[in-house]
């Protein structure tokens, strides 16, 4: 080791922006003025609350997904996971009006089975890496195929459709709103606030950093790595079990082809936000940001002509990678490969 | 050797190779050479620029100054191991194989027999077969690395660099993690390469071995030439003496008189461990620095992992303040008053792409919560605090752990498991990669520790660094304490004679 220090700040004076910060938010902005453009209908008042409408389903899902990358671990299952508890949900509470009717206590039941089964996912998913020592991404593949067959098994290849006058009394958690905010967005946010609270500014948001940036440091220091991990999944089975509270009242019915690539837009959206996939630095604001994006990618699309609907998840895939390569800066730092010392 | 004149049937000459890295110089002016068929033996304590030396003459590393003649010609070596194609090949301590792949694949990587685009993996596999036959290796070509052992990793190793025509096969540590059985099959190898004109340079600890196997030796010492000598006129004794012969100055505080009536305060019987540790006993008191030398590979860091709860333990006890001490994980440890410091800062000690304050804080973390929540004053406070009791320098307070230098990284580690408010302190190789200066601190930070009343295991394989410290040392070997020095006997003779295995309990299975 010698004192020849590289830095890997931008030296350069003056304005600067760090976009590893700012970057999603910026790049949302621009999205948004690119939508106005192309159809002013794009900022009104109800357009942008069915947007935000719209990402709380992969925000919350996404902002446990953010613990569970911070930490180094990936989770392939929550698109089926949501589907298997919706399906389930819908299932017993149906079941339920025979004894209970059409109640609030029959909708109480079905949620507490919710976050029970999300819960209990979330920890099968981390005991299986953790105490099984199976990778992540094999573990979380596994359970992905288990639920979504068994919600396919559970409608029998069809869909379980939520009773009638259950969904009726259901429906205001997903279309209603508390002082104008849909309740999507007011759980959007309450989620997203508890869990910067809990990744920024306590100790078990710590473990998750110093777990994602290097195990055998962490270990060394005394943290308690297999519960710290098995945590992170229990976190994203509460995430993925709210999200499917607020999705059941929106269709009413789960299928097989419920939350299909879910999964894959909730890691979109943590990575977009400045998150770094191998674990070590997480953002919870910009994983709100990324899922908000995602979102608004899909309405700018429904109210143009410009390109057509069916593109798009390329749209979004050239502007998932485009919004890495900008956060990686490699623009910036081209030609100094490898560190001197 | 002369300056001048190369004998004619020199195969490489170093010629007085400096080397500096950054500002900090590690050769000074080395003159180094080989002939073809010989084993030259490379011995020198921890940090005397061996290994330095060694990838300078297989090109990992450019000399700063001074020339390398191959063939009574100068040559500039290519680096990343491309000096291979000249016949000179390198054989890290850590090898270098690819473990998931047969030996056929591995020795053949890079260089593939191809017919028509597609491996021809008959020859290769023939080939490989014929190099195996003629090495009388024990090994099918279609082996898998991971099944093998390491002295037949090691023959893998060998057996690549010879068919790569090697004509100078440099080891660091050949022997290191063999066993004795395995050791006399590496010598007989040995001995053929050396029949077949092949010249071999290698680093050793164990002095009797290289007293064996060894033609001649040069000895280094602090980044110098001492001696080269034919093997045949040197005793192990008078390696040992020449390898450390030195003044000890003022680099360490002033020994405190221990105080043999203070209480035990970590008190380990009989430990074992299958991490590499046997039947290890002794006694730690308050306020004493109590040295643990021996080998790099004598069990020593096992030993105190599995005191920690980082590695399992098989058999004895571990008695922590008068109160039975089993530990799990290193919350447990940590929570009883023991702390161990690692010697590995960059995979072990320090979460290098975060700042200081979350560093130093990972350890004691409990200590930093109010109400659920962490308290970033109070971690900001001990930052500050910790920055001037080990006299952190950082640029900037939110410099990342990575782009600290090396000796403010190992302050940084050290303030770190202080954070914890612990009894007892282990700290293993404090001063590896650091500056003399930095040095100087630490060793000084170490003794205020002790006066304190903290009970210190410093574990080190610079024998200086020990002898200066310590109040008494265990010498380890092979995972055995093979002696307990104190007073006049604490000198680098007597340990070395310990460590290396020619003095104390060994032994032989």
């Amino acid at each position: 080791m010698t004192d020849q220090t590289t830095s890997a700040r931008p030296a350069s004076g003056g304005f600067s922006i760090d976009f590893k910060a700012w970057g999603p938010l910026l790049a949302l902005a621009a999205l948004c003025i690119f939508g106005f453009i192309l159809n002013p209908a794009f900022a009104s008042e109800g357009n942008i609350s069915n947007i935000l409408t719209r990402s709380a389903f992969i925000g919350v899902i996404a902002v446990g997904a953010t613990f569970v990358i911070t930490a180094g671990g990936i989770d392939l299952s929550v698109g089926s996971m949501a589907a298997f508890i919706s399906g389930v949900m819908i299932m017993v509470m149906n079941g339920l009006v025979e004894t209970m009717g059409v109640s609030v206590a029959t909708i109480l039941v079905g949620v507490g089975l919710s976050v029970f089964l999300g819960a209990m996912a979330g920890l099968a998913n981390g005991l299986l890496t953790t105490r099984g020592k199976i990778e992540a991404f094999i573990v979380t593949l596994g359970t992905m195929g288990i639920y979504r067959s068994l919600v396919t098994y559970l409608a029998d290849g069809g869909t379980l459709s939520l009773n009638f006058d259950l969904r009726s009394l259901y429906r205001p958690v997903y279309y209603g709103e508390v002082l104008f905010v849909p309740v999507p967005v007011l759980v959007l946010a309450i989620v997203a606030i508890l869990g910067w609270v809990l990744l920024n500014r306590t100790a078990f948001g710590r473990h998750c950093v110093a777990i994602g940036s290097s195990e055998s440091v962490a270990r060394y220091s005394a943290v308690k790595i297999n519960r710290v991990k098995t945590l992170t999944y229990v976190i994203q089975g509460l995430c993925v079990s709210l999200a499917t509270i607020i999705y059941v009242p929106r269709l009413g019915s789960a299928s097989s082809q419920t939350g299909v690539m879910w999964e894959l837009e909730a890691i979109a959206a943590v990575i977009i936000g400045g998150t770094v996939l191998k674990g070590g630095y997480g953002r919870i604001g910009g994983t709100v940001v990324g899922a908000i994006m995602l979102t608004t990618i899909g309405n700018i699309l429904n109210l143009t002509d410009l390109i057509s609907n069916y593109l798009n998840g390329a749209v979004q895939g050239v502007i998932i990678i485009v919004a890495v390569w900008l956060q990686r800066g490699q623009w910036k730092r081209r030609g100094r490969s490898g560190d001197g010392g | 050797m002369p300056d001048g004149g190369v004998a004619p049937d020199v195969l490489m000459h170093a010629e007085r190779i400096s080397k500096s890295f950054g500002t900090v110089p590690v050769l000074f002016s080395v003159s180094f050479d080989i002939r073809p068929g010989e084993v030259h033996a490379l011995i020198g304590e921890n940090g005397a620029g061996k290994s330095t030396l060694m990838k300078i003459l297989s090109g990992y590393h450019q000399p700063s100054s001074g020339q390398i003649l191959f063939d009574g010609a100068p040559v500039t070596l290519p680096p990343d191991g491309l000096a291979e194609d000249l016949g000179i090949v390198l054989i890290h301590q850590e090898l270098n194989l690819a473990e998931m792949m047969t030996v056929e694949e591995n020795i053949f990587l890079g260089r593939e027999i191809r017919r028509r685009g597609f491996l021809d993996r008959a020859a290769m596999r023939a080939d490989v077969a014929a190099l195996l036959d003629r090495l009388h290796l024990d090994i099918r070509p279609q082996d898998r690395i991971s099944d093998l052992s390491i002295a037949q990793k090691q023959m893998v190793e060998i057996a690549k660099a010879i068919s790569r025509n090697a004509r100078i096969l440099i080891m660091d540590e050949p022997t290191a993690v063999l066993t004795s059985a395995e050791t006399e099959t590496f010598f007989r190898q040995i001995e053929r390469l050396k029949a077949e004109g092949v010249a071999i340079i290698f680093v050793s600890h164990k002095l009797g071995e290289v007293k064996a196997l060894a033609d001649r030796v040069t000895i280094m010492r602090d980044g110098q030439w001492i001696a080269t000598q034919d093997a045949a006129e040197l005793t192990p004794d008078a390696m040992a003496q020449l390898m450390v012969g030195r003044e000890l100055s003022d680099l360490y505080p002033p020994m405190r008189e221990p105080d043999v009536d203070a209480p035990v305060m970590l008190d380990v019987a009989g430990l074992s461990s299958p991490a590499g540790v046997r039947d290890v006993s002794f006694q730690l008191r308050r306020g004493e620095i109590l040295g643990f030398a021996g080998l790099v590979g004598s069990g020593r860091t096992a030993l105190f992992e599995a005191i920690c709860g980082l590695a399992p333990t098989s058999a004895g006890t571990v008695t922590l303040d008068g109160a039975p001490a089993r530990f799990h994980d290193v919350a447990e440890a940590r929570d009883a008053g023991i702390v161990y410091l690692t010697k590995d800062r960059k995979e072990k000690g320090l979460l290098l792409d975060l700042e200081m304050t979350p560093n130093l804080t990972l350890l004691a973390l409990d200590r930093f919560v109010r109400r659920g929540l962490l308290d970033r004053a109070a971690e900001k406070a001990g930052m500050e605090r910790a920055a001037r009791r080990f006299d952190i320098r950082a640029r900037d307070p939110k410099v990342r752990a990575r782009d600290l230098s090396g000796g403010n990284q190992q302050k940084l580690l050290l303030a770190k498991v202080m954070e914890s408010d612990p009894q007892v302190v282990i700290i293993d190789e404090p001063t590896r990669g650091i500056d003399v200066g930095t040095k100087q601190q630490i060793y000084h930070f170490i003794a205020a520790l002790a006066a304190e009343g903290k009970s210190i295991v410093l574990i080190s394989s610079e024998m200086p660094e020990v002898i200066g410290m310590c109040h008494r040392v265990v010498v380890m070997r092979e995972g055995h304490v093979t002696g307990l020095l104190e007073g006049a006997a604490i000198e680098e003779n007597e340990i070395m004679l310990h460590a290396s295995g020619l003095k104390g309990r060994t032994t032989h299975d």
